[in-house]
C-alpha cells in the first residue's frame, strides 16, 4: 500500500471554473485536496489545504473561492481555535512521495485568518511531532482535538502508525515528556472526535491522489480514552486494521477523504471533506460539506438536501405540512364497484368512515359497502387528486399554512428548490419552497408565523435553510425573519399548528422529514 | 511540499530484523491468543519492480505468481537457509516467529538490507492439526495483493492495492487434515510497506487455535 499527497497549490493552477454544477457540490471553485477542518472567523469560513493557500467562503459556507493564506508549506493542514488564537498544524516531508517517510509536523498560530487583518500573521512555527524516516511511522496529516481540557494530535499515514501525541492547549506545543501512542494501522488522514463518553479516531482508508481511481473512504474507531484501543464496530481493533465505514464514494464523487467536524450547534453537525474526483468538474479534487449522523453511537455521512417534490412531515405528530385550505374529496373509483357510491367531490361523505364514534355509515367495512371485496368490473387506477380539480377552490392571496394528515394532496405536496445567488450555509444553498404547480411560497411573518405567499418574490423571509441533524431529520429555519435577527425555526407547537420559534433540539417539535410523495 | 532525509542517527543504525522477527525453535508454536499464525519460511524478496501497486488486478497477480521463479516453487518444504537463484538473485529461505499478529515483509526486507519495494514475497508454513477439522476458514489480510494456497489447493485470493485488515478475505469452507497441512503464501508490492496475517476460524468467527505450527 503506497500513500502520498497531492499540492493542493497544483490542483487550484489546473482548475477552472466549472460551470452547470449540480447541487450536491459546493459553488464557485472549490478546488483543495487534503483540506483541514472548516472553521469560522469573523464572518467567513475558511479551510486550509496541501501546498499554501485554502478556501474562503463569505456567504455563509455555500460558495468557495481561493484566497486563504496560510504559511509554512507541507501538507495536509488542521486548524482550531482555542481562546483567542486559531493554531495551525501542518507537515513538512514524509507522505511516500519518493519513498520518503522522514517527516516533521508543525503547529503555529494565528490571531486572525483574515490576511488582510493586521492582526494576521503566523507565530511560533516548530516541530510538535516527527518521524524519522526509519520508524513505523510518518509524521504527516496532523488533525487536532481539544476536548475535556487536553488538546490531541493524531498523526501519520500508511506507513506504520496512527500516532496521538498530547500538546498545550495554551500553545499548542507538546506536553514535556509526552510520548506518542499507536493507535491505529493502515490509515491516514486521522481526525478525533469526543462525544458521550467515547473518541472517535476518523481516517481514510484505501488509495488516494489517483482522481478517478482513487479508493479512499472514511472509517472508525472508538475509545473511552484518546489514546486508545480504538475498535469498530464488531469489536476489531483499528491497530488491525478495523475501521467501520462513515462515508465513501457517491453519486458523481470519488474518493472522500480528510474528515473534518464542524459542530454548528443545536444538535447540527456537518463534516468537511475532500472527494479525490468531482467527475462534474474535470475529476479533480474538491471540497464538500455534509451532513454527519449519529446510529446507535457511531458517526454516519448524510448527505445534503436534495431538491425535489415532498411531503414536509412533523416527526412531532406526523402530520404533513400543507396550505391550510377546505379539505376536497376526491373520486375513490367505488362508484364502479358494487357498493360503491361516494362522490366525486364535495359531496356527503356517504362512505366516510366515522371518526369521531358515530356509527360507521354504510359503505364502511362492516356496513355493507363492499369495497373490501374485489370489484365487478375491471380493475383500474385511482388517479391522485390533481392541482386543477382543487385549486380554484383555495383563496388567492396569502394562506396560512397547518398540519393535518397526509393524503397525498395539491396542497400537501412541496417543491423545493435552491436559489441562486442569495448565499446559503455550510454545505448547502438557500431554499424555496412552493406548493407544487403553484407559485404559492412558505415565508415566515414578522409575527412568527408561516403562511403562504401567492408567488416568491425573492426576501429572506421566503428562504429556507435545511439542516440535516444528527438522527436524520431536518430542522427548516427561514433565513430571516422580518423585523427580527433571532434564528428561529419551523416548529410544531401543536400537533397541527405550525409556528416559528426556537429551536429546541432535546424535542421533536422542531424536527421534520422530508418524505417523497 | 519539500522532502526530509532521514534521521540520520536512526538512518545508520545497523540494520536488524529485530524486534520483528525471531529464530523459529525447533518446538512446535501455537497461534497467538487471536489465532494468528506467528510461525513462518520466509524467502527473501524476490525483485519484480513496480512504481505503483495499482496495477495488481487478479490477471496481473496470477500471472505474477505462477510464473516459476525458483524449482518445486508449489510444493518445496524448505529448510532454513536454503538457497534458491532467481534470475540473478540468490535468495534465502528464513525459519522465523514473528513477534506480532502479522508477518511485517517490509521489515523483514528492511533488516536484511533487501530490497523493499517492488517485490514478491514467498511465505510457508506447516499447520499440525490434532484431528481433521471440517467446515473451517482460512482469514487473511495482506498488504498489498497475494494469493495462499492449502495443501496445494489456491483457497484465498486477494487483488488490488490492499492494504492489511485482519479477515479481510476469508476462504470457503475447507478441511484441515489430521496431521500435517502446508500453507503456501505469495505476496507483491510496489512502494510502500508490506505485511501479512493469517489465521483460521470456525463457522461462529472465532479463532482456531488448538493448532501448531512447525517448520517440517
Amino acid at each position: 500500500m503506497k500513500s502520498n499527497v497531492l499540492g493542493a497549490a497544483v490542483l487550484t493552477l489546473l482548475s477552472l471554473c466549472a460551470s452547470g454544477t449540480a447541487l450536491a457540490q459546493l459553488n464557485g471553485e472549490p478546488y483543495i485536496h487534503d483540506p483541514s477542518t472548516v472553521v469560522y472567523d469573523n464572518g467567513k469560513y475558511y479551510t486550509f489545504g496541501t501546498g499554501g493557500g485554502g478556501l474562503i467562503s463569505d456567504d455563509g459556507g455555500w460558495t468557495w473561492h481561493s484566497g486563504a493564506v496560510r504559511t509554512g508549506g507541507g501538507v495536509a493542514p488542521d486548524i482550531i481555535k482555542i481562546g483567542d488564537k486559531f493554531f495551525v498544524a501542518y507537515a513538512v516531508g514524509g507522505g511516500g512521495m519518493s519513498g520518503g517517510h522522514a517527516s516533521n509536523v508543525k503547529t503555529m498560530w494565528t490571531k486572525t485568518l483574515d490576511p488582510k487583518s493586521p492582526d494576521f500573521g503566523y507565530h511560533d512555527d516548530s516541530v510538535v511531532a516527527s518521524s524519522n524516516g526509519v520508524e513505523d511511522a510518518d509524521a504527516i496529516d496532523p488533525a487536532f482535538l481539544y476536548t475535556q481540557g487536553h488538546l490531541w494530535l493524531s498523526y501519520g499515514t500508511y506507513f506504520g502508525f496512527i500516532r496521538v501525541v498530547e500538546l498545550d492547549p495554551k500553545t499548542a506545543k507538546r506536553i514535556p515528556g509526552n510520548k506518542p501512542v499507536d493507535v491505529a494501522i493502515d490509515m491516514e488522514a486521522s481526525d478525533m472526535m469526543y462525544r458521550d463518553g467515547w473518541y472517535y479516531l476518523l481516517g481514510t482508508h484505501g488509495t488516494c491522489c489517483d482522481g478517478a481511481n482513487s479508493t479512499y473512504n472514511l472509517r472508525v474507531g472508538r475509545s473511552r480514552k484518546p489514546t486508545g484501543p480504538f475498535v469498530d464496530n464488531e469489536g476489531i481493533p483499528l491497530l488491525k486494521g478495523g475501521g467501520k465505514l462513515v462515508a465513501s464514494a457517491s453519486g458523481r464523487h470519488i474518493g472522500l477523504g480528510h474528515f473534518g467536524l464542524l459542530d454548528l450547534g443545536d444538535d447540527v453537525e456537518k463534516f468537511s471533506c475532500h472527494y479525490e474526483a468531482d467527475l462534474d468538474r474535470s475529476g479533480r479534487s474538491i471540497l464538500d460539506i455534509r451532513p454527519l449522523l449519529w446510529v446507535d453511537g457511531w458517526p454516519v455521512g448524510g448527505d445534503n438536501f436534495q431538491e425535489g417534490m415532498y411531503e414536509i412531515q412533523s416527526q412531532r405528530s406526523g402530520f404533513g405540512l400543507q396550505l391550510d385550505v377546505d379539505f376536497v374529496r376526491m373520486d375513490n373509483g367505488r362508484g364502479r364497484g358494487p357498493g360503491g357510491g361516494g362522490p366525486a367531490a364535495g359531496g356527503p361523505p356517504a362512505g366516510a368512515q366515522a371518526g369521531n364514534g358515530a356509527p360507521r355509515p354504510a359503505g364502511a367495512p362492516g356496513g355493507g359497502g363492499g369495497f373490501n371485496r374485489a370489484p365487478a368490473g375491471p380493475v383500474v387506477p385511482v388517479p391522485n387528486q390533481q392541482l386543477s380539480q382543487v385549486e380554484g377552490t383555495w383563496p388567492t392571496g396569502t394562506v396560512n399554512v397547518n398540519l393535518s394528515d397526509y393524503m397525498v394532496r395539491p396542497n400537501q405536496e412541496w417543491k423545493i428548490t435552491p436559489v441562486d445567488g442569495v448565499g446559503g450555509y455550510p454545505g448547502s444553498p438557500y431554499f424555496k419552497i412552493q406548493i407544487a404547480g403553484t407559485e404559492r411560497t412558505l415565508a415566515a411573518t414578522a409575527d412568527g408565523q408561516v403562511v403562504a405567499l401567492p408567488a416568491y418574490t425573492g426576501g429572506p423571509e421566503q428562504l429556507w435553510r435545511i439542516d440535516q441533524l444528527t438522527d436524520g431529520t431536518y430542522r427548516i429555519m427561514p433565513k430571516a425573519m422580518p423585523d427580527s435577527s433571532e434564528p428561529v425555526a419551523l416548529v410544531a407547537v401543536g400537533a397541527s399548528t405550525p409556528t416559528l420559534a426556537k429551536f429546541d433540539p432535546k424535542s421533536d417539535k422542531g424536527r421534520w422529514n422530508f418524505k417523497k410523495p | 511540499m519539500g522532502r526530509l532525509p532521514p534521521d540520520p542517527k536512526a538512518a545508520n543504525v545497523p540494520r536488524t530484523i529485530a524486534p520483528y522477527f525471531t529464530p523459529a525453535t525447533a518446538v512446535p508454536k501455537a497461534p497467538d491468543a487471536d489465532g494468528f499464525l506467528q510461525r513462518w519460511l520466509l524467502l527473501e524478496p524476490i525483485n519484480k519492480p513496480n512504481r505503483s501497486n495499482d496495477v495488481f488486478v487478479g490477471a496481473y497477480v496470477r500471472k505474477a505468481f505462477n510464473t516459476e521463479y525458483f524449482p518445486d516453487q508449489f510444493t518445496v518444504i524448505p529448510q532454513n537457509g536454503d538457497k534458491v537463484t532467481v534470475a540473478n538473485q540468490e535468495l534465502a529461505w528464513h525459519a522465523l516467529d514473528s513477534a506480532n499478529f502479522d508477518v511485517k515483509l517490509f521489515r523483514f526486507a528492511y533488516g536484511l538490507n533487501k530490497p523493499t519495494y517492488g517485490v514478491i514475497f514467498w511465505a510457508v508454513t506447516i499447520v499440525n492439526s490434532p484431528r481433521e477439522k471440517k467446515n473451517v476458514r482460512m482469514a487473511v489480510g495482506s498488504n498489498s495483493a497475494s494469493m495462499w494456497w492449502l495443501n496445494g489447493k489456491d483457497v484465498v485470493d486477494l487483488f488490488d492495492d490492499r492494504r492489511m485488515v485482519m479477515d479481510d478475505v476469508v476462504s470457503n469452507r475447507l478441511t484441515l487434515n489430521k496431521g500435517k497441512n502446508v500453507i503456501r503464501g505469495a505476496v507483491i508490492n510496489g512502494p510502500g510497506l508490506s505485511d501479512f496475517c493469517v489465521r483460521f476460524i470456525d463457522e461462529n468467527g472465532e479463532p482456531i487455535k488448538d493448532i501448531t505450527l512447525s517448520l517440517k
